[in-house]
């Protein structure tokens, strides 16, 4: 299982760490790719409403299926949409739920799991029969079930998703824990009579960081992943909003005429999440973790 | 023996039933019924009570699980509210279709994902190890309803070997689907076979690295009869079962390629019913998707302990 490095505390700025961490992922090749594509596309959603040459909208009849040129680079699509545009565009929605659900999916899995390794007993056995059985179930068939119940917006989407990313998260945790709770550190904590609060949140998981972040960096790519394909499906956007896994279905239709619409958004999401993985990579090597390539949940 | 494989067995049938309960409840859940999706805008007052007498749904949720289920087990999955034809006629072709994808694909992925796995551990770091990693990597990261779009831009729509997207009738008798079916078989064996050799390759290198193959190779045993004799064996026997896990859990593949690829299969049929809100038919896939994925997990089980005697010695002997 995983190996956690217990590292001395140590006085420096709080940035300190978190540079260091970051330039030792870019000292590998890899690693400095994904940075690069994750740094680009995180920039590129933030700043491309500002910078995009045509409206994602507007539609102009006499211009659909038109194939690249100089007004626009990447074609227009049935509608006589501007594919660059729209393409400029199309992670934005993805990048903002799977960024703000992987920060909750990690954060209560991680809390959770913590708390279950500590505290075992009873409660931890019948939780961890429960999450074995949540995911022993294909997980398309458990997400599309909770869309058509709780149907899908952003805001449900980000709740949907990072309930269903927390779930693996709570088993990665409980495991670091494990390795962490039995050390003489926590035991020196039990005996000074700490809380178990400030056991889990001074003792616990500073130790147990790592794992979570390199986790959260991989729940990432697969969380962008089930939603481009959610949306793809025609659950995770609902149109005008360009986003690239619609936009590829959309584009299915029309492929034999006009297969820049459809590449341009399959380049776009592809080096994204090819991007994170790198990152991620890189990133349980600079930290030291070993973590097996598993299949996604 | 027997009677761990009858706990198995009594554990996947508990287990069918817990998600059947699941499944019926969330649906049950659900703002309107077969009725106001039947009716659509006419939904009111008294045709609606009419309706709903008619299709028995004003019964307790409790009695119309036991029929649901009772039906179920017969294959029977009620009427749709949208065709007015029982669901089991709509199901049984996409069923048949959605089978002959699988099962295509697997019994090429599998055997060229062992035949890979090996060759990428036993050539570790080397040429052809980079080259298989690489590609299995690349396509396990993409998705898989990229993966399959690229197949159509590049087989379909640049070269124009194969049709890109399924045309033909569910009900279409075999023949008719060979040369529609080839593009999705491929792209479901490429997907299958890159999550396969992975853990092919990691089990390889595992047992290449333990004690009695080193002890073999101690002992002067060459180098091809220590594969053959002493690895393969004990490497592959374990991935039996993570096989099945995994072709269970590609179910989920299956829906995306078969939507993407347009194919008349169980997945594409229940991704249209969510959309038309027929949840008689959502209710009945789910379940088979589940009783499938179910079946196979424990279809796995078996194959392992049949075909592992330390693991049935080790099992039994504990009470």
């Amino acid at each position: 299982m995983t190996t956690t490095n217990i590292k001395h505390v140590q006085k420096k700025s709080a940035l300190a760490r978190p540079l260091a961490v970051l330039l030792a992922v870019a000292s590998r090749p890899s690693g400095l790719v994904g940075l690069i594509l994750v740094t680009f596309h995180l920039l590129l959603a933030v700043v491309s409403p500002a910078i995009t040459p045509y409206d994602f909208k507007e539609m102009s009849p006499q211009l659909t299926l038109v194939g690249p040129s100089f007004e626009h680079w990447f074609g227009t699509d049935n509608l006589g949409r501007d594919v660059f545009t729209r393409t400029m565009l199309g992670g934005r929605q993805a990048l903002l739920v799977t960024t703000i659900g992987t920060v909750f999916a990690i954060t209560w899995g991680g809390l959770l799991g913590v708390l279950l390794g500590l505290v075992g007993g009873r409660l931890d056995e019948l939780l961890m029969r429960l999450v074995d059985a949540f995911l022993c179930l294909p997980w398309i068939l458990v997400l599309l079930l909770i869309v058509v119940i709780v149907g899908f917006g952003p805001s449900v989407m980000i709740l949907t998703l990072g309930f269903f990313f927390g779930v693996p998260v709570i088993r990665m945790a409980r495991a670091a824990t494990h390795d962490v709770v039995a050390l003489d550190f926590v035991t020196a904590a039990r005996a000074r009579g700490e809380s178990r609060s400030t056991i889990v949140g001074r003792e616990l998981l500073p130790n147990v960081l790592d794992v979570l972040l390199v986790e959260g960096a991989m729940r990432w790519s697969w969380m962008l992943l089930t939603f481009s394909s959610l949306s793809f499906l025609g659950f995770g956007v609902a149109p005008p909003t360009p986003d690239w896994g619609l936009m590829i279905s959309n584009a299915r239709g029309y492929i034999s005429i006009a297969w820049w619409a459809a590449l341009a958004p399959i380049v776009a999401l592809s080096s994204l999440i090819i991007g994170i993985n790198m990152f991620s990579d890189a990133l349980a090597k600079a930290l030291g973790i070993d973590r097996a390539q598993k299949a996604p949940v | 023996m027997v009677r761990l494989i009858a706990r198995r067995l009594v554990l996947g049938v508990i287990t069918i039933m817990l998600v059947s309960g699941v499944i019926f409840a969330g649906l049950e859940l659900l703002p309107g019924d077969a009725c106001t999706a039947y009716l659509g805008q006419a939904a009111q007052g008294k045709r609606l009570d009419n309706c709903r007498q008619d299709f028995g749904l004003k019964r307790p949720p409790m009695t119309r699980y036991v029929e649901w289920i009772g039906g179920a087990v017969r294959g029977d999955f009620g009427i749709s509210p949208k065709g007015k034809k029982p669901v089991s006629e709509t199901v049984s072709n996409r069923f048949r279709n959605t089978i002959i994808l699988g099962a295509t694909a697997s019994l090429l992925g599998i055997p060229l994902a062992i035949l890979l796995g090996i060759i990428a551990a036993l050539w570790r770091d080397r040429a052809p190890d980079l080259w298989v990693s690489a590609t299995a990597i690349f396509a396990m990261t993409i998705p898989e309803f990229v993966t399959a779009t690229v197949l159509i831009l590049i087989f379909s729509v640049w070269l124009g070997w194969l049709p890109g997207i399924v045309v033909t009738q569910p009900d279409a008798p075999l023949l008719e689907f060979l040369s529609d079916i080839i593009l999705p078989i491929i792209a479901l064996a490429l997907i299958m076979t890159a999550h396969i050799l992975r853990m092919v390759r990691t089990s390889v290198i595992d047992v290449m690295a333990s004690d009695y193959v080193q002890m073999a190779q101690l002992k002067g045993v060459p180098y091809w009869q220590r594969v053959f004799r002493h690895v393969l064996p004990n490497a592959l026997l374990p991935t039996i079962n993570l096989v099945a896990l995994m072709i269970a859990w590609l179910l989920s593949g299956t829906v995306v390629i078969e939507v993407v690829f347009n194919y008349p299969g169980l997945g594409r049929l229940m991704i249209q019913a969510i959309f038309f809100r027929d949840l008689v038919t959502v209710q009945a896939i789910a379940l088979i998707l589940a009783a499938l994925y179910i079946g196979l997990n424990l279809f796995a089980d078996l194959l392992t302990f049949v075909a592992n005697p330390r693991l049935r010695t080790m099992r039994s002997r504990q009470p």
